[in-house]
C-alpha cells in the first residue's frame, strides 16, 4: 500500500512538474554565437542585434511584412529639406523599463551617443555616409529634430536600427523601451529576457504586451543540436533553416516547418575583372566579354539547382534584389533563360569554336577556369558541382576549388588571383541607398573589379551616375526608377551571375501561437511582442 | 594468426584490383548527375543507390576507392624515402648532423601539420584538374608527413653505427657506400617497412578528414574522404543504408591493413 501510495506522490510531482514547465510562458530560442555587446548602438553581429531587437525601442519600425515604415516612439514624423532633416512627434507617457520616463531628451541624448566618435558604432556609420555630422534640436519635450549635412535618400529606414537610451535613468543603457529587457546572462550559456513592464504598447483589445513572460536565448552554435533540440521541444523557434534540415523537420513534424516564400539571401557567382590581376591576358578577355558572360549565366540550369539542390525551397535568381524586396525589386525582370543553344551562339559571336568536346577561343585555348568557394559549405559545393556539369555541356572545363574562407577573401580582395567565384549575398538593407558600396565603381565592394579610379566601362560609369542619382534624389518614384534601371544593366551585363534566391525558412513549434514568419531578418520572432505559448504545449511534437 | 594476416592481405589485394578495374566496372561515369534520380535507394540501375546530385553511389564508391587506395600508398613512400634519407642519414653519421637532423625533424612536429596543409592547399595554383588536386593532396601529405618516421630511422640507423656487426665490418675494411648497402640499409629496411605500413591508413583517413572539412579531392571526383562527407546527413543513412558502404569499406581495409602491420610488427 505505501508503495502505490508513493508511486502516486512520484506521479502527481512529475505531472506538477510538467504543468509548472510549461505554465512560465518562456519562449527559448537559440543564438548561434555569445552576443559581443549589449550596447545597442555597438551591435553589429547577429546575436548582439537579436537581443536589441527585442529589447530597443526605436522611433519608426519598418514592418516586417508589409515592409512599410510603422510609428513606434515617434507617433509622427516629417522628412524637411530634401531629405536633411527629419522632425518626430514623440509618444507621450512612455517610461523605460526601470520606470524613467521618456522624452525628446533621450533621443537627443542617444543621437549624440551615436554620433560620438570614440564610440566608433557601426549603426552611427550609417547615419553618416557622406562625413560631417548630425546634429538635432529638441523644441518640447515630444518633439525633436535630427539635422543631416547632406540629403539621405531613405531618411526613415535609419531610425529601425537605432535603439534610443535613456539620458537620466541611472541604469544607462540597461534601461529599455522595447517589449523586453535583459534581466540574466550567463556567458557561454544563455541570455534570459524578461517582459518589460512598462512596455508602450497594447493589443487591439487594449491588453498591454507583450504577452510573453520572458524569452531564454540559449547560446548553441551545432545547428544538428539546435534542431534536435527543437524536436525535443526544448525550444521554440529556430530562425533561417537551411533546405536539407527543412526537409527533415517536414517530415517529421510539417506542421512546425514554414516556408515564407523568397527571402533576401541569394548565391551568385562573378568572374574576375580586376585588369591588374594576375590572370593571362586572353582570360582577362573572356571575362570582361558580356557575351562569355551571359553566355555561361544561359549555360546554368538554375530550375535544376533550385529543385536538386534546395529541395524547391528558392527560386531562380534574378539580380541583386529579390522578389522579396517588395518595394525595389524590378518586377519586368525574369531569369536569365536555360539555354545551351542560345549560350552557344552568345559564345560563336566572340569567336569562341567547339573542337570534340572541347571549347576553344578564338586563339584555340580550351576553355578552362577555376570557380573558388569556401570550404564546409554544402549548399555551395553542391551548386559548384551542378554548374560544373552544366557547363561541361558547352564543351567549358571548370575546376572547382573549395578554399578555407580567409584565404578566399585574401585572393577575391586583396591579391586578386582567382578566376570565379561563388559566395552568397544577404541584403540586409532594404534600400538601394544601402548598396552603394557595392554598385559603385569606386566602392570596395564592387566586387569583380573593385575600387576603380574612373569606370572602367561605360555601363559601369551609368551604373555610377544612376546610384548617385537615386541617393541624392528624395522623390520615391524618380529613386524607383533609376534603381529600376540599374537592375536592368546588371542584368543585362551580367558583372554577376545570381543563381538562386533561398525561401525563408523557419521552424515553429505549433505551441507559439500568433506567429508569422516573414522573409526579413528576424524572419520568425519579428513579432516577437505578440508571440505567446499555448498553455499545453511544449515545445514541439513529440 | 598467419592464416588470418593471409586472408586481410587476400581482402586488400581483391578491393584494390577491383578498384583498378573501375573503368570496366563501374555501371555510370562517377560524375555523371541523373537529376531526375536523386537519393535514391538500390536498384539493379544503380546498386548503391544515387547520391543527392543524382550520381551513382556504386561508380564512385569504386573510383573512390581507387583515388585513396593508390594515393594513400604512394603519399607514404614519399614520407618513408623522406625521412630514410633524413632519418638515417642523420642516425648513421650522428654528432651534430644528427643534432640538427633531429632538430629540424622537431621544428616539424611541432607544427600544426593540419593548419600547415591548409595553408599549403590555399596557395597552389587554382586551375589544376580534379585529378591533378588529388595528386596535389597526396604529395602534400607525403612531404608533410615525414618528421615522426625520420626520428624513428634516425634511431634504428644509430643503434646499427654502434652494432657489433657494422664494427666488425669497418675493421674489416668495409667503408662509405659500401658499407651503407650492404649492411645498413638492409637491417634498416624492415623499420622503414613498417612504418610505411603505418603511414598508410594515417594518409588515407587524413585526405578523409580533409575531404569532410571540404578541402580533400575536388569535385567531381571521387574519394573516401568525399564520400564520407554524406554520412554527416543522417536522414540519408536511414534513408538508404547502403550509403554507409564508404564508411563500411574504410573500417574493413583499416582492419586488414592492422592485421597485415601486427604480423609484420611481430616478424620485425
Amino acid at each position: 500500500m505505501s508503495r502505490r501510495l508513493l508511486f502516486y506522490l512520484v506521479l502527481t510531482w512529475a505531472l506538477l512538474g510538467n504543468v509548472f514547465a510549461q505554465s512560465g510562458a518562456e519562449l527559448r530560442f537559440s543564438l548561434h554565437a555569445e552576443p559581443k555587446t549589449f550596447n545597442p548602438l555597438l551591435a553589429s553581429d547577429e546575436a548582439s542585434e537579436t537581443v536589441r531587437y527585442l529589447t530597443g525601442g526605436v522611433l519608426i519600425r519598418v514592418n516586417r511584412k508589409t515592409q512599410a515604415f510603422e510609428p513606434a516612439l515617434a507617433t509622427s514624423w516629417k522628412v524637411l529639406d530634401g531629405g536633411r532633416r527629419i522632425s518626430f512627434e514623440l509618444r507621450q507617457g512612455v517610461s523605460f523599463s526601470d520606470g524613467t520616463p521618456f522624452s525628446a531628451e533621450d533621443v537627443a541624448f542617444t543621437m549624440r551617443a551615436l554620433m560620438d566618435p570614440g564610440l566608433h558604432s557601426p549603426v552611427g556609420d550609417a547615419f553618416r555616409p557622406a562625413g560631417g555630422s548630425v546634429s538635432t534640436a529638441v523644441s518640447g519635450t515630444h518633439s525633436i529634430t535630427v539635422s543631416f549635412p547632406s540629403p539621405v535618400a531613405g531618411l526613415e529606414r535609419l531610425f529601425d536600427q537605432l535603439a534610443i537610451e535613456s539620458s537620466k535613468s541611472p541604469q544607462k543603457e540597461k534601461a529599455v523601451l522595447g517589449p523586453f529587457y535583459l534581466a540574466e546572462y550567463q556567458a557561454g550559456s544563455y541570455v534570459l529576457l524578461r517582459r518589460n513592464p512598462y512596455y508602450w504598447k497594447r493589443d487591439d483589445q487594449g491588453r498591454p504586451l507583450p504577452y510573453l513572460d520572458s524569452i531564454r536565448l540559449d547560446t548553441q552554435q551545432s545547428r544538428e543540436t539546435e534542431m534536435l533540440r527543437f524536436r525535443r521541444g526544448d525550444i521554440h523557434l529556430i530562425n533561417n533553416l537551411d533546405p536539407e534540415m527543412f526537409e527533415r523537420l517536414a517530415a517529421f513534424s510539417s506542421a512546425s516547418a514554414r516556408d515564407a516564400g523568397p527571402s533576401l539571401e541569394s548565391e551568385m557567382m562573378w568572374f574576375n575583372q580586376v585588369p591588374t590581376s594576375p590572370l593571362p591576358a586572353y582570360k582577362k578577355a573572356w571575362f570582361g566579354s558580356q557575351n562569355f558572360r551571359r553566355a555561361i549565366s544561359e549555360a546554368i540550369n538554375r530550375g535544376d539547382i533550385v529543385r536538386v539542390v534546395y529541395r524547391g525551397h528558392g527560386s531562380p535568381a534574378v539580380g541583386p534584389f529579390s522578389p522579396a524586396n517588395r518595394i525595389w525589386f524590378n518586377q519586368s525582370l525574369k531569369p536569365h533563360p536555360f539555354d545551351p543553344q542560345a549560350a552557344l551562339r552568345r559564345l560563336n559571336q566572340d569567336g569562341f569554336r567547339k573542337d570534340g568536346d572541347t571549347l576553344k577561343d578564338r586563339e584555340g585555348h580550351p576553355v578552362e577556369f577555376s570557380l573558388i568557394t569556401n570550404a564546409g559549405n554544402k549548399t555551395r559545393e553542391r551548386i559548384a558541382a551542378m554548374v560544373q556539369q552544366d557547363l561541361l555541356q558547352l564543351g567549358i572545363r571548370l575546376n572547382v576549388v573549395t578554399l578555407d574562407f580567409a584565404s578566399l577573401i585574401e585572393r577575391i580582395s586583396q591579391s586578386f588571383d582567382y578566376e570565379a567565384c561563388l559566395l552568397g549575398l544577404v541584403n540586409v538593407d532594404l534600400d538601394p541607398d544601402g548598396e552603394m558600396n557595392v554598385w559603385l565603381s569606386s566602392a570596395d565592394q564592387h566586387i569583380w573589379n573593385p575600387n576603380q579610379k574612373s569606370p572602367a566601362t561605360p555601363w559601369e560609369a551609368e551604373i555610377d551616375r544612376l546610384m548617385q542619382g537615386q541617393a541624392k534624389a528624395i522623390d520615391p518614384k524618380v529613386r524607383k526608377a533609376d534603381f529600376d534601371r540599374v537592375q536592368e544593366i546588371v542584368w543585362e551585363q551580367a558583372p554577376c551571375l545570381y543563381l538562386v534566391t533561398k525561401d525563408a525558412l523557419t521552424a515553429i513549434s505549433p505551441s507559439v501561437q500568433n506567429a508569422d514568419p516573414g522573409v526579413i531578418w528576424p524572419q520568425a520572432f519579428w513579432n516577437a511582442e505578440r508571440l505567446r505559448l499555448a498553455t499545453a504545449g511544449a515545445g514541439s511534437e513529440k | 594468426m598467419k592464416r588470418l594476416r593471409q586472408i586481410a592481405l587476400a581482402i586488400l589485394v581483391a578491393i584494390f584490383v577491383i578498384s583498378l578495374l573501375a573503368d570496366f566496372i563501374a555501371p555510370a561515369s562517377y560524375a555523371t548527375q541523373f537529376r531526375d534520380s536523386l537519393n535514391l535507394g538500390s536498384s539493379w540501375k544503380f546498386p548503391l543507390g544515387t547520391d543527392d546530385l543524382g550520381r551513382d553511389r556504386f561508380s564512385r564508391l569504386l573510383y573512390g576507392t581507387r583515388v585513396s587506395l593508390s594515393l594513400g600508398p604512394a603519399a607514404a613512400l614519399l614520407s618513408t624515402l623522406i625521412a630514410a634519407v633524413i632519418g638515417g642519414t642523420a642516425g648513421y653519421i650522428g654528432g651534430s648532423a644528427e643534432q640538427l637532423a633531429m632538430s629540424a625533424t622537431d621544428l616539424f612536429l611541432s607544427l600544426p601539420w593540419f593548419f600547415l596543409l591548409l595553408t599549403a592547399r590555399a596557395m597552389l595554383p587554382l586551375n589544376a584538374g580534379a585529378w591533378s588536386s588529388v595528386i596535389i593532396t597526396f604529395a602534400l601529405l607525403g612531404l608533410l608527413g615525414w618528421p615522426a618516421t625520420a626520428r624513428v630511422a634516425c634511431a634504428g640507423a644509430k643503434s646499427l653505427r654502434q652494432s657489433d656487426f657494422i664494427l666488425q665490418a669497418r675493421a674489416s675494411g668495409c667503408h662509405g657506400l659500401r658499407l651503407v648497402m650492404v649492411h645498413v640499409v638492409p637491417n634498416l629496411a624492415p623499420v622503414l617497412l613498417a612504418q610505411f605500413w603505418t603511414l598508410i591508413p594515417i594518409y588515407i583517413i587524413a585526405e578523409a578528414n580533409l575531404g569532410i572539412l571540404g578541402l580533400g579531392v575536388s569535385e567531381p571526383l571521387p574519394s573516401w574522404g568525399n564520400l564520407l562527407r554524406e554520412l554527416g546527413d543522417y536522414t540519408v543513412i536511414m534513408a538508404n543504408p547502403w550509403s554507409l558502404a564508404p564508411a563500411v569499406l574504410l573500417l574493413l581495409v583499416m582492419s586488414c591493413f592492422q592485421i597485415a602491420l601486427s604480423r609484420m610488427e611481430n616478424s620485425v
